[in-house]
């Protein structure tokens, strides 16, 4: 399985991303964000960091790199393109998934583990996922998923939730939810559910001496279920 | 501008110190030069006041590749790997406008340790606030934490470890330090000495502004109540530019094409000039002209003494610059060819077809003064005579909840999750233990690094606090498991004119000198902060030591939650009941004054090599240093992370219950061993003459002592996590 990690100006868990991703068998390419091409892959990723320092709004001047448009004319084929947390603010940016990501709740900058519930496994992320709630990792200022009541709508009416906070028997409740999304949005698919935009960072739980495992098992599952 | 004494004075300067620049130069100084030798005299980039102490510091061992006096000091951890460290106060700046202050205080410490050719791989912080009565307490902190945050977080290092403080005498002048580590192969570090004439002398990253002019001068003086004037001295960060001025210089320093790399920090353009010609025995020709500005019509005065931010001065190859600039060009930087290397051993500035400054290199570095300043010695104070009555009324419940619960020990959680502690993907112990552990990327190697200062005990007697100091980052990284390498210190005291705080000072270094010599544990480098103090007001003379250690398989690594029911809990080193200067005699019995423990050297190292001894075994369950609040607060920590309670049953040599609970005395830890493990252990412990208390065992969910002095875990809990959340909530 190929995948590519778009490097942009100020990305800073593009290497983390890479480590994650050749750990569960990929063989992973990174690219620069004023490439015009993509290369060849199954999966590409949108990393976390500050790119252009959160700059304007955060994700929006990396949504306009020259390398978007390819990203964005393969995720509208159908491709497979996963955003994690300023990877899922560009994402938003491009409308490639609908809403925004607004500061959190509290104006301050949040970094934990906290549980997450699979709403939806009819889709090639999280089909074949053993658990229902995973334990991930968050490192956010702007986390706070908001969209209109007409959006949100349709968002659930197409079941393009992807995952919601929760406690660790899976409550999705207001006290679980650390940055104020509404539903308690943690990550959000298009319609297609070929692209998935996520505040938590599955590559931060990929050892048992690092915050946890549950990283592996998103990673492992991800590949078997592209190949 | 006409220069004369006033005008000098105004810089800073005191009048002999004028007369001897007239002297050296064998004229008056022009505006510019006078600018120049302002920013190089002043305290902070001369170190005149503490120099000839510095000098008895032990900065030398095995694992020693560079010690002070380069942009941070270096250590071998094998397998041509080093780790490059630093630590740097940014206290002025930070009381005037604390988020610029703090996040240029975390910049600048990056760019010293990359600057040596090192990807920086943790932060760590010490900051000390004023009373939390305090009107200005809770801004400052919020301030700090968010200008902390919002720098590292941005370029992408974790935070992996800190230590916050509360105190009255820092009311007027907070403390922050910030330490960062790299990580570098050995054969490929950068040095700040220039070498060989006519070599492209290069400008990259940010552009020049007015921000910052005079920021060194200003951190050499005491406030007074017209600090709100100094709001433009404070530098304003971007950690954006930084953190591409890390990759284009990562990526510049793979190849062969730097001669010498110097960051611009304090005194900017003049102070990294300076230091690289000064290194090389050479001159430095500058074209100001040339120097990218990001303001209309900027002097020559101006430019030289801009502390803008992200900025880089490098002695490039010739034939070089199109290759280097290319780089550049990727990460969107400015580059600019300013000058060149010259044999006049001078600095050589032009501007608009003139020369405006023309200064031999040693009149402001060899030359610079240098005081041998008055200073008081301090006695050791009397011990409290402390009454059986005064403490019959105490219950040890209701202490433990007070200490646990107070401002100096409760959990700074609230702090540390706004710092992204887990970027990188290597931090294998997050702040809240004894020390942050990070992985050496992609090998079993692990490094420890902790953040320690005792400013009450420095305070009562500085000698004893600071051999205190150095001793806590000791037994900090071997609570973890990792074996002591160097450390680096950060010296927060008063102003050097007064001889107390300069005899605080004096003592204090004598301390430290002391206590890194006998454990092994050299100062690589450091920094010194004077004149924290406004008006005649100043703080507790506050070192902070920065240790480092080294794990060579991290699978090894200890942390301090209790882990399993039934193990056995000891006591290391020996308790003799020393309350003076405890968190229990200050803020329980109220007695300020008084000694602080003795520190016992050979027990310290002892005790420590010993239980690195227990490590090297796998014998170690858990671990944890005695520190403020005693045994009993150490333990109730453990309990709390481990969500385990413990039987505490009474060692027989007893002095008295509360204070064996809550002495303070020095050289201990607190273990967990398996059961089947005690022989083993005690063995070990007796071999090497190491004083053991057996303290109790692990239980459930309780503290027991007996059945009237018992509490649940996570009631002590809550008491420990509440107290910040609640303070920055109201």
């Amino acid at each position: 399985m190929k995948s590519s990690v778009i490097t942009f100006p100020g990305s800073n868990c593009d290497r983390d991303m890479d480590v994650a991703l050749k750990k569960f068998g990929f063989k992973n390419k990174m690219v620069w964000h004023a490439d015009a091409e993509l290369p060849k892959s199954d999966l590409v990723i949108l990393p976390g960091g500050f790119s252009y320092g959160d700059y304007l709004r955060c994700g929006s001047m990396a949504s306009k790199s020259k390398i978007m448009q390819s990203v964005i004319n393969f995720a509208n084929s159908g491709g497979m393109v996963m955003g994690i947390c300023n990877g899922f603010q560009i994402l938003v940016e491009t409308g490639l998934v609908p809403g925004v990501l607004l500061r959190n709740k509290y104006l301050e900058f949040i970094c934990k583990n906290v549980f997450v519930k699979i709403n939806d496994k009819k889709n090639k992320y999280f089909k074949n996922v053993d658990n229902e709630i995973l334990e991930f990792h968050i490192a956010h200022n702007e986390g706070n998923y908001f969209c209109t009541n007409d959006q949100l709508k349709e968002i659930e009416d197409n079941n393009q939730i992807a995952i919601n906070y929760c406690d660790e028997n899976g409550k999705i409740e207001d006290q679980f939810n650390p940055n104020g999304s509404i539903k308690n949005i943690a990550g959000i698919f298009n319609k297609e559910k070929n692209v998935l935009g996520m505040m938590p960072h599955p590559e931060r739980m990929i050892d048992t001496s690092l915050s946890g495992e549950d990283g592996s098992l998103f990673f492992k599952n991800l590949i078997n279920n592209l190949k | 501008m006409i220069v004369n004494e006033k005008v000098a004075v105004d810089h800073g300067l005191k009048k002999d110190e004028y007369a001897k620049i007239c002297e050296l130069l064998n004229r008056t100084p022009n505006i510019t030069e006078l600018g120049i030798f302002s920013a190089m005299w002043n305290e902070h980039c001369s170190y005149k006041s503490s120099r000839l102490h510095l000098k008895k510091l032990p900065t030398k061992g095995k694992k020693v590749i560079q010690g002070p006096g380069e942009n941070a000091g270096v250590i071998d951890i094998e397998d041509n790997d080093a780790i490059v460290f630093k630590i740097e106060s940014h206290n002025h700046p930070s009381f005037i406008e604390p988020y610029q202050g703090a996040a240029t205080g975390v910049g600048g410490i990056m760019r010293d340790v990359f600057t040596m050719g090192a990807r920086p791989i943790a932060n760590l912080n010490s900051i000390h606030f004023g009373s939390p009565q305090h009107k200005k307490t809770k801004n400052l902190l919020r301030g700090v934490v968010h200008g902390i945050g919002g720098y590292g977080n941005c370029m992408g290092v974790p935070t992996i470890a800190g230590q916050t403080s509360f105190d009255s005498s820092y009311n007027g002048n907070i403390l922050v330090n910030a330490m960062t580590l790299g990580l570098v192969k050995k054969d490929k570090i950068f040095y700040s000495k220039a070498a060989g004439l006519n070599k492209p002398v290069i400008y990259v990253g940010s552009k020049t502004g007015r921000d910052g002019i005079h920021g060194a001068s200003m951190a050499s003086a005491s406030f007074d109540e017209k600090i709100e004037e100094k709001k433009p001295t404070v530098q304003v960060g971007d950690p954006f530019t930084e953190k591409l001025l890390l990759e284009a210089c990562l990526e510049l320093m793979a190849g062969d094409s730097i001669i010498a790399i110097q960051d611009m920090g304090a005194a900017g353009l003049t102070s990294s000039s300076i230091e690289m010609a000064s290194k090389g025995n050479l001159g430095i020709e500058i074209n100001l002209n040339k120097v990218p500005c990001r303001e209309a019509k900027m002097t020559p005065y101006e430019i030289m003494l801009s502390e803008s931010q992200e900025r880089m001065l490098i002695v490039l190859e010739n034939g070089k610059e199109e290759h280097a600039k290319k780089i550049f060009d990727k990460w969107n930087l400015d580059f600019a060819v300013i000058g060149r290397t010259t044999k006049s051993r001078k600095i050589e500035l032009y501007f608009d077809e003139e020369k405006v400054a023309d200064i031999p290199v040693d009149t402001l570095v060899e030359n610079s003064p240098m005081y041998d300043r008055k200073w008081k010695k301090a006695k050791l104070p009397k011990k409290n005579k402390i009454k059986k009555e005064d403490l019959k009324h105490l219950k040890i419940i209701d202490v433990l909840k007070k200490i646990l619960a107070n401002p100096n020990v409760c959990s700074k959680e609230w702090i540390w999750q706004q710092y992204d502690h887990t970027v990188m993907g290597d931090t294998i112990q997050k702040p809240g233990g004894d020390a942050g552990v990070i992985r050496v990327h992609g090998t079993d190697k692990a490094v420890a690094a902790s953040v320690d200062s005792s400013a009450f005990y420095c305070w009562a007697h500085p000698l004893t606090g600071g051999k205190q100091v150095v001793c806590e980052s000791f037994r900090n990284l071997i609570s973890v498991g990792a074996k002591p390498v160097a450390i680096t210190n950060c010296l927060n005291f008063g102003s050097p004119e007064n001889e107390e705080n300069m005899g605080e000072f004096v003592e204090c270094v004598e301390g430290i000198g002391e206590a890194s010599k006998y454990l092994k544990f050299p100062v690589v480098s450091g920094n010194v902060s004077f004149y924290n103090q406004t008006m005649d007001e100043g703080i507790k003379p506050t070192p902070v030591i920065g240790g480092v250690g080294l794990i060579m398989n991290y699978k090894n690594m200890i942390t301090m939650e209790f882990k399993e029911v039934d193990n056995l809990v000891l006591v290391i080193g020996k308790t003799e009941g020393h309350i003076d200067q405890s968190l229990f005699a200050r803020n329980i019995l109220n007695k300020k004054n008084g000694p602080p423990p003795e520190v016992n050297l050979f027990n310290e190292k002892n005790n420590g090599e010993t239980l690195l001894k227990l490590t090297d075994n796998n014998l170690i369950k858990s671990a944890h240093d005695v520190s403020l609040g005693g045994i009993i607060s150490a333990v109730a920590k453990m309990c709390i992370k481990g969500k385990k309670g413990i039987s505490i049953k009474k060692p027989k040599y007893l002095i008295n219950e509360i204070e064996y609970l809550f002495a303070e005395d020095q050289g201990r830890y607190i273990i967990e061993i398996s059961k089947k493990d005690f022989k083993k252990v005690t063995d070990i412990l007796n071999k090497n003459a190491v004083h053991f208390d057996e303290l109790g065992t692990i239980t459930e969910n309780e503290l027991y002592i007996n059945e009237k002095t018992k509490v649940r875990i996570d009631e002590l809990s809550t008491y420990n996590k509440s107290w910040l959340m609640n303070y920055m909530s109201k």
